[in-house]
């Protein structure tokens, strides 16, 4: 095989279809960049799952005064201490507790301040209208319904919360966030597979001439489809290049300078994610056209 | 060299037969004159000879192989040992004259120094010397259908087939296109013409196999071409 022959036919498909060629690596890019990110937004919930679900807790909030009105489960007025010494006790025998922490008021209030201290709301609550709570971390997360059936019902207490499910929520949400980031990938997918196969149709009808010469003559079919198939695989893997800055970028400007710098409480994540994903991209960028391309072939290149 | 036995063909979608239990045989070095109205069924003979089709029934045989046991990745070799000439030329407009001739070898991965010795040569034996670089537009039909000759040939392939070849040209110039294939037989080569030009037949007193509806209807050594017309 004559490398030299086959790169000049190459350069003059790519040239003959350049609007074609430039719509198929816009939408390879556009594709490639959506499933990178969706990729790297699936690590970034994965890892803040880990984070959020090592630090959360089963709380069971006890009554306060004010709460006499809103709860039905403070009807009988605010918590006693004999109360929560009980609840305490009976905590320290289950098994399943690893350890608990008395919450007062006073260091709600302090959690509470620090959190959303610089805002109006916050100047109005005071120090008595917070919970005291039991924070309670378990050997098993997955068995908070032990907990929850267990104190629900107690006098002098409100609420028994999993903080797994507030973040459950929030973590499904992204979750669907990111199928939809997927919906859209496979559609710019199937855009820029439906392109490719156009582009070679184009492509075999206008160099029919030369591909019926070849056949004449003798030469492989390898020979005649390699032109096609390293066009479409040529213009893909400019696309995944360029899915591949699209990605850096994102994560420069958006992650790095905008998202780290303004939000503190979640870990992004780093360098090393994004760049683990490129090769992967580039690999897709390249195959997946070329594929698209020999299928194409096989209709409408007969050899 | 090439040998039909009770060969028929049907496309798909038409009643009548293209070709009908043909059977004959054609030896090395023979120049055979294919006649017959249109539709007759000289392509389709043809293109089974260049494997583009295969037989509904029956087989053939070329360069001693079984086309119907012949793997389809093995007819781009099979296809390398067959010269083949068309009535349109069939150059490529924007190549120059020996690139056209080169391309033939280029896509068969021939390395670059066989080709720049082969090339020339073969575009003197054809008549074309000094005109390598030009292109084929300004060239005469004769000279055109030259070109693809010395495509055709530039391989030294065993037998060559010719499309009606000279179709497109005056008879002045198809004499000396006759000549020129004429002297590539003398080389050896199998020479097999499909044509309706009955005055070449006629002046070549060559073997003559003459096709109607698909029947094999004359098959004669120094033939005319008919007496129909």
């Amino acid at each position: 095989m004559r490398a030299q022959f086959v790169l000049s036919e190459i350069g003059v498909g790519l040239r003959r279809n350049l609007t074609m060629t430039f719509a198929v690596i816009v939408s390879v890019a556009l594709s490639l960049a959506l499933f990178g990110g969706s990729l790297l937004m699936n690590e970034q919930v994965n890892s803040m799952k880990g984070y959020w679900y090592d630090k959360a807790n089963v709380s069971i909030y006890l009554c306060n005064k004010t709460d006499k009105a809103n709860f039905s489960s403070c009807a009988k007025g605010a918590v006693t201490d004999e109360q929560k010494k009980q609840i305490k006790a009976d905590l320290e025998k289950m098994p399943l507790v690893q350890s608990i922490h008395f919450e007062t008021s006073e260091e709600a209030y302090k959690h509470y301040k620090e959190e959303f201290g610089s805002q109006p709301l916050a100047t109005v609550v005071t120090a008595d209208q917070m919970q005291e709570s039991f924070r309670i971390k378990l050997k098993d997360p997955t068995k908070y319904e032990v907990i929850s059936s267990a104190f629900q019902k107690r006098p002098g207490v409100q609420t028994v919360e999993d903080q797994k499910d507030t973040l459950k929520s929030l973590f499904n949400l992204l979750r669907y966030m990111n199928w939809g980031a997927l919906g859209v990938m496979f559609l710019m997918l199937v855009v820029a597979l439906l392109l490719i196969v156009n582009t070679v149709r184009v492509s075999a009808f206008s160099r029919r001439r030369e591909t019926g010469i070849m056949r004449l003559v003798g030469a492989s079919s390898f020979y005649i489809q390699v032109p096609f198939i390293m066009e479409a695989a040529v213009a893909g893997l400019l696309g995944g290049i360029l899915a591949c800055v699209l990605l850096v970028c994102g994560q420069q400007f958006l992650v790095n300078n905008l998202l780290a710098t303004h939000i503190d409480v979640i870990q992004f994540i780093g360098w090393d994610a994004v760049l683990t994903k490129l090769p992967l991209v580039l690999a897709t960028g390249l195959l997946m056209p070329a594929l698209a391309a020999f299928a194409a072939l096989w209709k409408y290149l007969k050899v | 060299m090439i040998r039909f036995d009770n060969v028929s063909k049907s496309y798909p979608k038409q009643n009548r037969p293209a070709l009908r239990d043909v059977s004959l045989e054609i030896e090395k070095g023979e120049f055979v004159f294919l006649v017959g109205s249109s539709g007759s069924g000289k392509s389709t003979f043809l293109r089974l000879l260049l494997r583009e089709e295969r037989a509904s029934h029956g087989q053939v045989h070329v360069l001693g192989k079984d086309l119907a046991r012949l793997s389809n990745w093995k007819v781009p070799q099979m296809r390398r040992q067959l010269g083949t000439v068309f009535q349109d030329f069939r150059l490529l407009p924007n190549k120059t004259v020996a690139e056209n001739v080169a391309f033939a070898l280029e896509v068969i991965g021939k390395p670059r120094g066989e080709i720049r010795k082969a090339v020339p040569q073969v575009l003197e034996l054809v008549g074309l010397g000094g005109k390598e670089s030009r292109m084929p537009g300004e060239l005469s039909g004769g000279e055109q259908q030259r070109v693809a000759i010395a495509r055709a040939f530039v391989n030294r392939p065993m037998l060559l087939i010719a499309d009606e070849p000279t179709g497109n040209l005056d008879p002045q110039t198809s004499v000396g296109i006759m000549k020129l294939l004429d002297r590539i037989n003398r080389t050896g080569t199998t020479v097999i013409m499909a044509t309706h030009d009955q005055q070449i037949v006629d002046q070549m007193r060559k073997r003559v196999i003459e096709l109607d509806q698909g029947r094999l209807v004359r098959d004669q050594s120094r033939g005319v071409y008919g007496y129909q017309h």
